[in-house]
């Protein structure tokens, strides 16, 4: 007997408002349906008809609010490549710097939120308690904890100040010594090896099949990284390799667990960039165009397309824009996430899990929470509400039982 | 059995907590109350968390109405449409209800007449209530 069981549209561990329908035989999932397209924000048409580029900048910044330096980043290479604008190199070592901060407090909230699906509410408390380490330098470089508002066309906004280094320094120390630490809860603790080890595989095959990025596809074993193919910013200087599972472990599975490794092994590798870029950060201004007046006269002349390939810490994100000469905003203007590319991923992964492994699972491609969380059951014509608690009950239900097994 | 998390659980059952403190330890019966209370000076709390960098930081909007010639520019590079043109002064009108805080206007400014503060407790029910609206 097959069940239907949708999840979404709205359900907090999706990112968009996105529906899984998900057919069951007992608790395996059989048969998993992707439907997209839940929701329109409206964003490109904004920038396409209400805003000029200098606005735009600000509502690409909020596309997504963990990833608000990667969306104009990638709209920065965008419209410097359409325009030809010089960016001085300072400025481009501080976009790296900033980058990888943002990659450091995005994988940490990751790691946190994948110990919470699986009901390791400790272990959440204490990544994010490790987190608050790099939002408190992020307050203290951008002047606001969350939307860092720094990317500008031509260059950043705000230089990193001298007295500022030491600090980002300390911050830089204090997770190379916590590493470790945090090393050893994720990796060695037998619950989370129980909960996701062999869980929501994904082949290398079918990574490169779905076009998979960032570290779902290089947990899978696939080495592609836009900061290594195609290096951007200051990138080129610091030899970005992408990071694959096998690094730590010396074997490629593509299951949850890898993800897990993938992303920590990141945060590592995004301390030591910051750590380099600070060491080798040249002198000199912070933007070509300093002049805002001017910098728009500049935009509503330029002429021309450009592509901005980002890696952010979800994976590669992409930005078209087409600038057309007399006209304010963006001609046309097309944004590519990142999760766009990793949804799919979700059908071989899901197959064959449990339905209390969904939360896990789904919220290992990384995807951000929403609000509201809710499934509906149909079962023999009656209707019943899975909640976010219910199905979060049922994840921790199934760490409880897997720890009396074993 | 490996439950590498289980020593540190035990450390910080000991250690003392890290996160900023709320204002009050516990939840109040009445929040009215309270405030009233902490206006008279009978019960106190514990102060908001220090900005860590005064020059950087990006708070409510100051604006120094001398220095402005009301030339637009922050009312063209607002994100937010939060600014207003006063044409027969050459003024401008902030509405902080709407700001979002990226600080564009005042890098646009050629005069210098605008710059951010250090205040961001702000909530408030009426959106044009007085301290919300810059002149």
């Amino acid at each position: 007997m097959r069940y239907e069981i949708p999840i979404g549209p709205i359900h907090p561990a999706l990112k968009e408002p996105i529906l899984l329908q998900l057919s069951v035989e007992g608790e395996e999932i059989k048969e998993v349906d992707v439907i997209a397209s839940q929701n329109h924000r409206g964003i490109e048409w904004i920038g396409m008809n209400r805003n000029n580029p200098i606005q735009s900048l600000y509502i690409a910044e909020r596309v997504c609010g963990i990833c608000n330096i990667s969306h104009p980043s990638a709209l920065v290479l965008a419209v410097e490549e359409a325009m030809d604008l010089e960016v001085p190199e300072r400025a481009q070592y501080i976009r790296v710097i900033q980058c990888e901060l943002e990659r450091i407090h995005s994988h940490l909230l990751w790691a946190g939120v994948a110990a919470h699906e699986i009901g390791f509410d400790s272990l959440l408390h204490y990544t994010w308690k490790v987190r608050e380490k790099v939002m408190d330098i992020l307050e203290l470089v951008n002047g606001n904890r969350v939307t860092k508002a720094i990317m500008m066309y031509g260059g950043v906004r705000r230089d990193i100040k001298k007295e500022h280094i030491p600090k980002i320094r300390k911050m830089l120390q204090y997770y190379k010594e916590g590493f470790d630490k945090l090393a050893k809860f994720f990796l060695e603790d037998k619950t989370i090896e129980m909960r996701t080890r062999n869980v929501g595989i994904l082949t290398k095959e079918d990574a490169l099949k779905l076009a998979a990025v960032g570290p779902t596809t290089r947990a899978s074993g696939v080495k592609k990284d836009v900061r290594q193919d195609q290096a951007y910013f200051a990138y080129p200087d610091f030899d970005v390799k992408a990071i694959t599972p096998d690094m730590l472990t010396g074997k490629v599975v593509g299951d949850t667990y890898d993800r897990i490794v993938v992303r920590l092994l990141e945060v590592k590798q995004s301390v030591e960039i910051i750590e380099r870029a600070l060491d080798e950060m040249p002198g000199g201004e912070i933007t070509s165009q300093p002049k805002i007046a001017k910098l728009l006269v500049d935009l509503k002349r330029a002429d021309g397309e450009g592509i901005g390939r980002h890696e952010a810490p979800r994976g590669e994100v992409i930005h078209y824009v087409n600038l057309k000469s007399g006209f304010e905003p963006f001609y046309s203007w097309k944004i590519r996430a990142p999760t766009y590319n990793n949804i799919m991923s979700w059908i071989p992964m899901l197959k064959g899990c449990q339905i209390a492994d969904v939360p896990i699972v789904a919220a290992s491609i990384d995807p951000c929470i929403s609000c509201t969380n809710r499934a509906i059951r149909i079962a023999n014509g009656r209707k019943e509400m899975l909640s976010k608690e219910d199905l979060h009950r049922l994840s921790v239900e199934k760490t409880k039982k897997l720890m009396r097994g074993g | 059995m490996r439950y590498t998390f289980i020593p540190e659980l035990f450390r910080q059952l000991f250690s003392k907590p890290f996160t900023n403190l709320f204002p009050l330890k516990y939840a109040p019966a009445s929040i009215k109350d309270t405030l009233d209370k902490i206006k008279k000076g009978e019960i106190e709390i514990n102060p908001p968390v220090e900005i860590p960098d005064k020059e950087i930081f990006r708070g409510k909007i100051q604006y120094d109405r001398e220095k402005c010639i009301g030339c637009g520019l922050c009312i063209k590079v607002c994100p937010a449409k939060a600014i207003e043109l006063k044409k027969e002064e050459k003024k401008i009108r902030i509405y902080v209800g709407r700001c979002i805080f990226c600080g564009q206007c005042v890098d646009a400014c050629p005069k210098g007449a605008l710059s951010q503060g250090e205040e961001f407790l702000l909530a408030d029910a009426d959106k044009l209530n007085k301290e919300w609206v810059i002149e």
